[in-house]
């Protein structure tokens, strides 16, 4: 392979990895195959699943230099079923539990610090329900670096009557182990901008390094490309900050 | 929005999914993002059959208004032909 082929090829791949308990389960795995010392990233799928656009989401760490890896965290419901279909699964389950999320982030960590280049660093970035999970992973977890996006019910009370096994994490914000970008849409309203001005306020109280932007004419899942939700300018900016967080945070 | 919004019931009768026709066993009702309607947010419904596996599944994404019209519908016609809650 030419050099100038070889510094811009990743490789993808489903693999398996020992999650919550060391549960074997399946993680989309995507790394540069240069020569050179690597962050890693932790992808947090949304809760429809584990499926293309992450898979595309986790390439794209690939393609700007850093291993990434997305665990499949409705594996155990619906082992290889289609992503909508497992999504039901652990949706009727009622949903991924959080000490299993803790558990199934830290075998993703360890599978990414085990590659060879791995410089050691690893940042988690979530989407939508993936959101309040990586802010979850960094106050559980020793990590260089984590992005929440969009992610509800980091504060606030969950609605009574939802069967969901998840509560707000407010009590865990000073165990918050590293920097945290947020970025938002001002047209949410799971998280709200009142519930996102309540996090700055309590991430400020609590002495923690964080960057929360919001973004003017974007709701919930603004990043996503194949929904009407998609904003351009808030995505591009959104990306552009995402990349600086972590040329900052995950360079050797 | 991402609302988690989920009630489930029981229903008894059958569905036809990718396998074919299965018995079902619960009903998810949610309003979330589809994965295929062109939407931010939709009604949903899954018909289930846990036993038979996450494939065993008819799922519907409904436009709000179109799940309402729909609702009231199922009532209306169940209203017209006297049939009592609970008969099979």
């Amino acid at each position: 392979m030419a050099d100038a082929a070889r510094e811009s090829a990743i490789r993808a791949e489903t693999t398996t990895i020992s999650g919550h308990q060391g549960d074997k389960i399946e993680a989309y795995l995507a790394r540069p195959l240069d020569a050179g010392r690597h962050g890693g990233v932790v992808v947090i799928h949304h809760m429809p699943g584990y499926d293309e656009a992450t898979k595309e989401i986790t390439r794209k760490f690939a393609a700007h230099g850093y291993a990434a890896i997305c665990p499949n965290l409705h594996h155990r419901e619906a082992p290889g079923a289609s992503p909508d279909d497992a999504a039901a699964a652990s949706r009727a389950a009622g949903g991924v539990p959080d000490e299993r999320l803790v558990g199934d982030v830290s075998g993703a960590i360890a599978a990414l610090k085990a590659l060879p280049g791995a410089n050691g660093k690893v940042a988690t970035i979530g989407y939508c329900s993936g959101g309040r999970q990586s802010f979850l992973a960094a106050c559980s977890l020793p990590l260089d670096a984590a992005v929440d996006c969009y992610g509800a019910f980091v504060v606030g009370t969950v609605p009574e009557g939802l069967g969901l096994k998840i509560g707000p994490l407010t009590h865990l914000v000073g165990q918050l182990s590293c920097p945290l970008l947020g970025l938002f849409g001002k047209e949410d309203s799971h998280p709200s901008p009142e519930e996102v001005a309540e996090l700055e306020k309590l991430l400020e109280a609590a002495g923690k390094t964080f960057d929360f932007r919001s973004f003017d004419g974007a709701g919930h899942a603004f990043f996503a490309v194949n929904r009407p939700s998609y904003r351009v300018d808030a995505a591009n900016e959104g990306w552009r900050l995402i990349f600086e967080f972590f040329g900052e945070h995950l360079a050797d | 929005m991402c609302s988690y919004e989920t009630e489930m019931v029981d229903v008894s009768g059958s569905g036809k999914g990718a396998a074919g026709w299965f018995p079902l066993e619960q009903a998810m009702v949610y309003f979330d993002h589809p994965v295929h309607a062109p939407a931010e947010h939709t009604l949903n419904v899954d018909f289930l059959n846990h036993g038979r596996g996450p494939a065993a599944r008819v799922a519907v994404e409904l436009d709000p208004g179109a799940a309402r019209a729909l609702a009231e519908t199922i009532l209306a016609v169940l209203d017209r032909t006297q049939v009592p809650a609970g008969t099979r």
